[in-house]
């Protein structure tokens, strides 16, 4: 039996790797014998990752692990004066493994709360099984409006954002900065579809006019024949919405030619974050709005960038906030709840959560979406400048949602 | 090839069925709490047999190998999603056929048009039908795009008012496709062994032959073609009906890929081969994936040293088990490898000659 | 469309068709003449583009990575030929097939144990990290210009070995008949080994001069491979004149297609790959 109890002990996150690959062996070999039926008040908490450990996005749910066993460690290794107990799956970043996967970690190994997911297609598949199971699932990153609109459901939380949330205020931004006609570029998929549309709907509303929407074949990152595109047509801004490698390529070849000579390229803070090595000068003076920074100066911020570094020897990123805001939202709900934590108790416990983050202060709405200030950052010099909070304490709209008033 | 095996070969899989039938008695002993979970990665597995059967049709018997069988998984399961009423369940007395139906028609419309194409081209007009169709699903607002949709409702199953099997409940549901395996391995045992699947065989070994004697091989390939769809079709709805969720990446060429490795590893042209290969791809990877983040490094070097040295997969070592000097089963691997050698050596031929004036220009 | 606007266009579907050529140009070599369909090759690329990364980080000089980095990329190709392909030549496509699948997953994971998952780049080397203007507010960088010309010239030099040399003769030869090229005294198996090694390493090449054009990301190899695959098909598989139009053409397709019928851009090129087979189910050049 090699299910690992992990209580403090700042040295143990180092051998988070090893760590994790021997406690999921637990299940392979059938031996989950006595798994804890839902929140028990003497039983250790288990909470489930279902976060990507290998391929593309890997890095992610890494930041993410990190950031919440960080937040769990600073809480002397317990919630609420419960143990804790991870249970670790690589979700792939597979949509059509997620509903399984999800499914083993609630079903199978019988966890408390689930962690997950990065990825939105996976999130959809989590859901699904998150509906029919009543299981409490955090979502630490992926943007899908859907899980706190239309699919919104009283055991699903997030403690990241949503696509809309993070463009919406750089429609106003861009408009009070003097553009009115502004052609909007992302790639052909669901979630860069919604970004634009957030900031669309803002930036018309304040009377400006998006003169072209360029959608990219999903992932390509050939960009030359749209920057000719946007060349010809000459728009006073460009809004555009890449992450990963598509962001580093697409703010290169933008430099490259030359265009942010004469149109200024905002984005959705993806654009930039986690790439200013890679991006060098070719990101100087581009603007994007996000829900942190890790430059933000704050008390709390540099308490926390300290205390990552210090655990990991890096620069925590967004998604480490979010894993660590995830841990503490635990924490905080697990040590208000009066005798057994049962499933109710604990969503009734985290809907209340109010959290002093290293973003600012996070509170959560009824369909349970994080209300949050959203900021406008300026790459100057390899670093995200905070110039302005874009829009103070955020709350999305999810109207679509039963459980808003 | 008379697709007649040894009898410890039917031993072997009613003993499985058997086993699989009486899983209610030995599940929960052997998992405890988890069973439930097992019993849903049993029903998964059962349905990716069924689609590796459904490919083996393909690429055993007929000799077509298709790196876009997937596209048809992904139709089924878009097909239930698509046509699944919001509110309430459909019925499977007519989902169920028009899932064939729809999977079936396009299999004509691309089985046309692929089968004018051969080996490798054949290998890569199928990629490229399936990544049309992922693209097209991938970039629709109607399909969800790449977020996948939801199926609200599994369809039911009843007889007027009266339902007669719960297939919410897991346990049915397992045994459903279960019941639906065995009848599709059953049919497809009667069709290889028929004149039908004689002619399959003679054009997998020797299509000039064939017409030579007569036979419009091209309605008998788009016949194989189109029931192979079918049947991945089902299969791609049960995937769908599982979970209640449908997402492109079930229509991918990475899936595709996947299912082949399913038919080889298990041992293709056999038709049970391939159900064995299911069940061992599955439990492989749930192993792996528990071992360690880096398991497509164990995953991949699996898949190549199965190649190397298992090339008839595990049918292969059933049929004829190593350390056996003569065979129980001689004739027909005899035969077997004659048609091997055969085959190989047309095929090579037929790329050396093709590519002499290529390389020359 | 304006006359300055379609130039530009026709630059950038040339310079991305003529980089296209030279990763689908080993492709097709291995394949014409092994009658080896190679998965991995995609997975070289991305090998390829690590190796001109990480080297030019230790070393500060792209072109001393480059000049270190092309025979690690042949010496891996030999390794990987020996290891895992001779067995395979007699056998039929659907095992290649599945072999080199497998390889994709254990390099792309190496490639993550090695070089972790985060995003890279590499900046423009000089003396081609300038940019010259092409309209009012468009600028082209010149490096994009010189890749055009590296794959140009390597175009060349590939249609000359096999035209005009003994190796050419050799080359051409083996893929006819293999039996009487070894009756001459000529080894087929080294000869294969250093076919296999050339196309891997022209594959891995694209990759280390594409670096400084876009990011580095891990599976960056995936997509490309299926583009080529795309560009081989329709140019007749084996044939380099084949790849050398059909990437030209997949490159204009994808620089015109998302201006002129952007609906259809994510799918166009495998509708394009689709009515070819079926007018000429061979490839265009075959």
């Amino acid at each position: 039996m090699t299910t690992m109890k992990k209580r403090s002990g700042a040295r143990s996150l180092f051998a988070r790797r090893a760590a994790l690959g021997a406690l999921i062996l637990t299940p392979a070999l059938g031996l989950t014998l006595g798994a804890a039926s839902p929140a028990q008040a003497d039983h250790d908490v288990k909470l489930g990752l279902m976060l990507p450990y290998s391929g593309t996005y890997a890095a992610l749910g890494e930041s993410i692990t990190n950031g919440l066993k960080l937040a769990i460690e600073q809480e002397g290794g317990s919630l609420g004066g419960h143990g804790v107990e991870y249970v670790a799956l690589d979700s792939e970043a597979n949509p059509s493994k997620a509903p399984q996967n999800m499914s083993r970690l609630v079903k199978g190994d019988g966890v408390d709360v689930v962690i997950g997911p990065v990825h939105s297609g996976v999130a959809m598949g989590m859901l699904r099984v998150a509906k029919q199971t009543g299981a409490i699932t955090i979502i630490p990153n992926a943007g899908l409006e859907a899980a706190t609109n239309q699919l919104c459901m009283p055991n699903v939380f997030r403690t990241s954002f949503s696509m809309w949330q993070n463009s919406y205020p750089m429609g106003q931004v861009a408009y009070d900065q003097g553009h009115r006609r502004i052609v909007t570029i992302t790639w052909d998929y669901a979630g860069g579809k919604e970004d634009l549309a957030g900031f669309e709907q803002a930036f018309t509303e304040a009377g400006g006019e998006i003169v072209e929407q360029i959608l990219v074949p999903f992932p390509s990152t050939e960009f030359q024949t749209y920057l000719a595109q946007i060349a010809s047509i000459a728009p006073d801004a460009v809004y555009t919405f890449f992450a990963g490698g598509g962001g580093v390529g697409f703010v290169r070849d933008y430099a490259a030619a030359g265009l942010n000579d004469s149109i200024p390229l905002y984005g959705s803070g993806f654009l930039t974050d986690g790439n200013l090595v890679a991006l060098g000068d070719a990101a100087d003076g581009v603007q994007t709005t996000m829900h942190y920074a890790e430059t933000l100066d704050t008390p709390q911020n540099q308490a926390f960038v300290a205390a990552y570094q210090e655990a990991y020897g890096e620069v925590p990123d967004t998604y480490a906030v979010q894993g660590y805001d995830a841990g503490k939202m635990l924490a905080q709900a697990y040590g208000a709840i009066d005798g057994e934590p049962t499933r109710e108790a604990l969503i009734a416990a985290l809907g209340s959560v109010q959290l002093d983050s290293p973003r600012g202060p996070v509170s959560f709405s009824e369909s349970h979406h994080p209300i949050q200030n959203v900021y406008l950052r300026e790459v100057k010099d390899g670093e995200h400048h905070v110039t302005a909070i874009a829009s103070p304490q955020l709350e999305v709209p999810d109207s679509a949602c039963p459980m808003k008033s | 090839m008379l697709h007649r095996y040894p009898k410890r070969v039917t031993f072997l899989l009613l003993a499985g069925l058997a086993l699989l039938i009486a899983y209610p008695a030995w599940g929960p002993a052997l998992f405890g709490e988890s069973s439930a979970f097992f019993m849903e990665k049993l029903t998964l597995m059962l349905i990716f047999a069924l689609f590796a059967v459904s490919l083996d049709l393909l690429v055993g018997i007929l000799g077509l190998v298709s790196l876009g069988h997937a596209l048809f998984f992904g139709l089924g399961a878009y097909t239930l999603a698509m046509a699944s009423p919001d509110f309430s369940p459909a019925s499977l007395w007519w989902m169920l056929p028009l899932v064939m139906l729809v999977t079936g028609a396009v299999a004509a419309i691309v089985g046309v048009l692929v089968l004018r194409t051969k080996g490798i081209f054949f290998i890569m007009t199928t990629l490229a039908f399936g990544q049309m169709l992922f693209y097209t699903v991938s970039t629709s607002s109607m399909t969800g795009g790449t977020d996948g949709v939801f199926i609200m409702f599994r369809p039911s199953l009843a007889m007027g008012e009266t339902p007669l099997v719960d297939l919410d409940n897991p346990l049915t549901f397992f045994y459903f496709c279960l019941a639906l395996l065995v009848a599709v391995y059953l049919i497809l045992r009667a069709l290889t062994r028929s004149h039908f699947g004689q002619v399959l065989d003679g054009i997998h070994d020797n299509e000039h032959r064939m017409q030579a004697l007569g036979y419009a091989t091209t309605g008998y390939k788009l016949i194989a073609f189109v029931v192979s769809a079918m049947i991945a079709g089902v299969a791609g709805m049960l995937a769908a009906m599982q979970y209640g969720f449908a997402n492109p990446a079930q229509l991918g060429w990475h899936h595709s890929g996947e299912v082949l490795m399913m038919v080889i590893l298990g041992g293709m042209g056999t038709i049970f081969g391939p159900i064995l290969g299911a069940f061992a791809y599955e439990l492989l990877l749930y192993f792996y994936e528990h071992l360690t983040n880096h398991w497509p490094i164990l995953m991949g070097m699996t898949i190549i040293v199965a190649v190397l040295v298992l090339p008839r997969g595990i049918a292969g070592l059933l049929l004829d088990p190593p350390g056996r000097k003569t065979s129980l089963f001689g004739p027909w691997s005899a035969a077997r490898d004659a048609q091997q050698a055969e085959r190989v050596a047309s095929a090579s031929q037929a790329s050396a000659g093709k590519s002499a004036g290529e390389v020359s220009s | 469309m304006d006359l300055a606007f379609f130039g530009v266009q026709l630059l950038n579907g040339l310079q991305y068709g003529l980089l296209l050529f030279l990763i689908a140009s080993g492709l097709t070599l291995i394949f014409g003449i092994m009658g080896i369909i190679n998965l991995a090759h995609g997975a070289m690329y991305m090998i390829g583009a690590y190796l001109a990364f990480d080297l030019t980080q230790r070393l500060g000089n792209f072109w001393l990575a480059i000049l270190i980095a092309v025979p690690i990329a042949v010496i891996l190709g030999l390794v990987i030929e020996r290891l895992f392909l001779d067995t395979l030549y007699k056998r039929d496509h659907l095992y290649q097939v599945l072999l080199t699948f497998g390889l994709i997953l254990v390099l792309n994971e190496a490639q993550r144990i090695i070089w972790g998952g985060d995003v890279h780049s590499v900046a423009l080397p000089a003396p081609f990290d300038g940019s010259i203007a092409l309209t009012d507010n468009l600028q082209y960088p010149v490096y994009r210009l010189f890749v055009a010309a590296v794959c140009l010239a390597l175009a060349g030099a590939i249609y000359w070995v096999i035209r005009h040399t003994r190796l050419g003769i050799v080359i051409r030869a083996g893929a006819v008949n293999r039996e009487m090229v070894e009756g001459l005294g000529i080894n087929i198996r080294t000869l294969f080994t250093l076919i296999f090694s050339v196309g891997v390493a022209l594959s891995a090449f694209a990759g280390m001069m594409a670096a400084p054009l876009s990011s580095i990301t891990p599976g960056m190899g995936d997509s490309i491979l299926i583009t080529c695959f795309v560009v081989v098909v329709i140019g007749g598989i084996g044939s380099i004149k084949g790849a050398f139009f059909g990437a030209l053409l997949i490159g204009m397709a994808e620089t015109f297609g998302p201006v002129l019928i952007p609906s259809l851009a994510s799918m166009l090129i495998y509708l394009i790959m689709a009515l070819v087979l079926l007018i000429k189910p061979r490839g265009l050049f075959a």
